[in-house]
């Protein structure tokens, strides 16, 4: 893959946590990661737990810093080094360019779900009919029943409250989108309407970047596998 | 969210006694923004507000806003009158206990006009119908217009006091500790309603507060602040996900987890 087609170009990622209340312990998670990902991929990270793999999406999300290394993200024309941009600029690129689905969603007391699906739209300036039109039609795709989507999804169980979150996380178009277990809490036909989102999403030309705990999942979306090893994770592509 | 600033403090020091306050403060501001300043009792950012917003004049450095007459001009650089309007205009401030920022007296009606009226309003039909709007906007029934603030809940008191300083539409609000003398179940409508508020008008604000949780609901970036500096800054989800600062890491770690 050259440049030109890439849209998140990774180089020598580390992170180091440092406990300064414990004794200031140091604990290495990420080591010299290196990728590159573009329209049509859907990069799985492998390895097993606790290698590092949603710690990389933080830092790719840039609620995590990076340590050392190079996170270049393309918006437009431009490249974007997400790891010294201040913050004004990451906030635009969330905006436009990396969505991110978390594995639990962070409930706005008093919103209710249809507005919390439809929000990323409404940032971009679409028009609250169009963008909850769109919500709604998300919602549905995903089984939640209509009764609810009037109600903040601070009540719902679990999977429903995931489901709002993948909703929330796919409607804004973004072109990168970073999913953290999308499918953990998810029943089995569920997860069969995720993973198609997933398909859809990366035949538009969508990169996706997830972590994916379920193997059948895995290997009906994945494009490429990133293996995260444990400790000191050394980058490679398959 | 363009780029340019509409406040920016330039290594500003504000000390009430020579020691106590805040030291070599710098950030900017940009239309739209929220900042939230952090810190225990003490850590000087009440003090960062009020040099801030004019309040009390720095000892040192700048603070320069993007004035809607005269473009971006330092502050020390306007005459009284200039600032005095700037500040009932195009500036609001809430604080911690609505009555500082009240007048408990006079009906709620008279309390949101009263802007209005200092910048020349005169039609007692319009600041009726803008007072009566206002406090539609604030969950507050209509029928309470001609009631005194003193007869309100503290947190109707609070969204009183919001409606009263938004009326004249300004572009920044300074508010000290909004959300901390009301009750937790208040709390949560409170700050949703500033949430909504702040998006809805794009408003820029800076909100002094000792709880994350505000932050975390309110605030694109975060300023963490101990002994009167600035110890940590950043996206407020980097703040609280990821801290930095040992200070900072012991704030977060405090945290109940709910």
């Amino acid at each position: 893959m050259n440049d030109s087609t890439s849209l998140i170009r990774v180089r020598g990622l580390g992170k180091m946590f440092t406990l300064h209340n414990q004794g200031g312990i140091r604990l290495p998670v990420l080591h010299d990661v290196r990728f590159d990902a573009g329209p049509g991929d859907c990069l799985v990270l492998a390895g097993p737990s606790g290698t590092g793999k949603s710690t990389l999406l933080r830092c790719l999300y840039g609620n995590y810093l990076a340590t050392e290394g190079s996170i270049q993200v393309r918006d437009g024309a431009a490249w974007v080094e997400l790891t010294r941009a201040p913050e004004p600029r990451i906030l635009r690129l969330r905006r436009d360019v990396i969505g991110y689905v978390s594995q639990f969603l962070r409930v706005i007391p008093r919103v209710g779900t249809l507005d919390v699906v439809a929000e990323p739209l409404r940032e971009r300036g679409v028009d609250a009919d169009t963008a909850r039109e769109r919500a709604g039609a998300l919602l549905r795709r995903l089984n939640v029943p209509q009764r609810l989507w009037s109600l903040p999804p601070a009540t719902f169980s679990g999977g429903e409250q995931q489901r709002v979150n993948i909703a929330r996380g796919f409607i804004g178009g973004h072109p990168v989108l970073l999913l953290d277990e999308p499918t953990a809490s998810l029943d089995a036909d569920n997860r069969a309407v995720v993973v198609a989102l997933i398909r859809e999403a990366v035949a538009q030309g969508r990169c996706l970047i997830g972590i994916f705990h379920d193997e059948a999942v895995r290997d009906e979306v994945a494009t490429r596998i990133l293996p995260i090893q444990p400790a000191v994770a050394a980058g490679a592509l398959e | 969210m363009n780029s340019q600033p509409l406040l920016s403090v330039r290594d500003m020091t504000c000390t009430w006694d020579g020691v106590h306050g805040c030291r070599d403060i710098s950030f900017d501001l940009h239309p739209g923004e929220v900042l939230c300043v952090v810190g225990e009792s003490g850590s000087g950012k009440s003090t960062l507000l009020q040099a801030v917003s004019w309040q009390a004049r720095p000892e040192s450095g700048s603070v320069w806003y993007d004035t809607r007459d005269r473009g971006f001009v330092d502050l020390a650089s306007l005459s009284a009158a200039h600032l005095r309007l700037l500040a009932r205009t195009d500036w609001g401030f809430v604080r911690q206990n609505a009555r500082d920022g009240l007048r408990m007296q006079v009906s709620a009606g008279a309390n949101i006009a009263e802007r209005l009226m200092a910048v020349g309003q005169r039609h007692y039909g319009d600041l009726r119908r803008v007072a009566g709007s206002w406090l539609h906007k604030m969950e507050i029934d209509a029928g309470r217009l001609d009631d005194a603030p003193a007869a309100f809940s503290g947190g109707m008191q609070q969204r009183l006091q919001i409606a009263r300083n938004l009326v004249t539409h300004p572009r920044m609000v300074f508010m000290d500790e909004p959300t901390a003398s009301l009750d937790v179940s208040v709390q949560a409508r409170l700050l949703d309603l500033l949430r909504q508020l702040v998006a809805d008008l794009k408003l820029a604000a800076i909100v002094v507060t000792h709880d994350l949780a505000v932050a975390r609901l309110l605030a694109h970036r975060t300023l963490v602040m101990r002994g009167g500096r600035v110890v940590e800054s950043g996206l407020t989800d980097q703040i609280l996900d990821d801290p930095q600062h040992p200070y900072t890491q012991l704030l977060v770690s405090s945290i109940l987890q709910s």
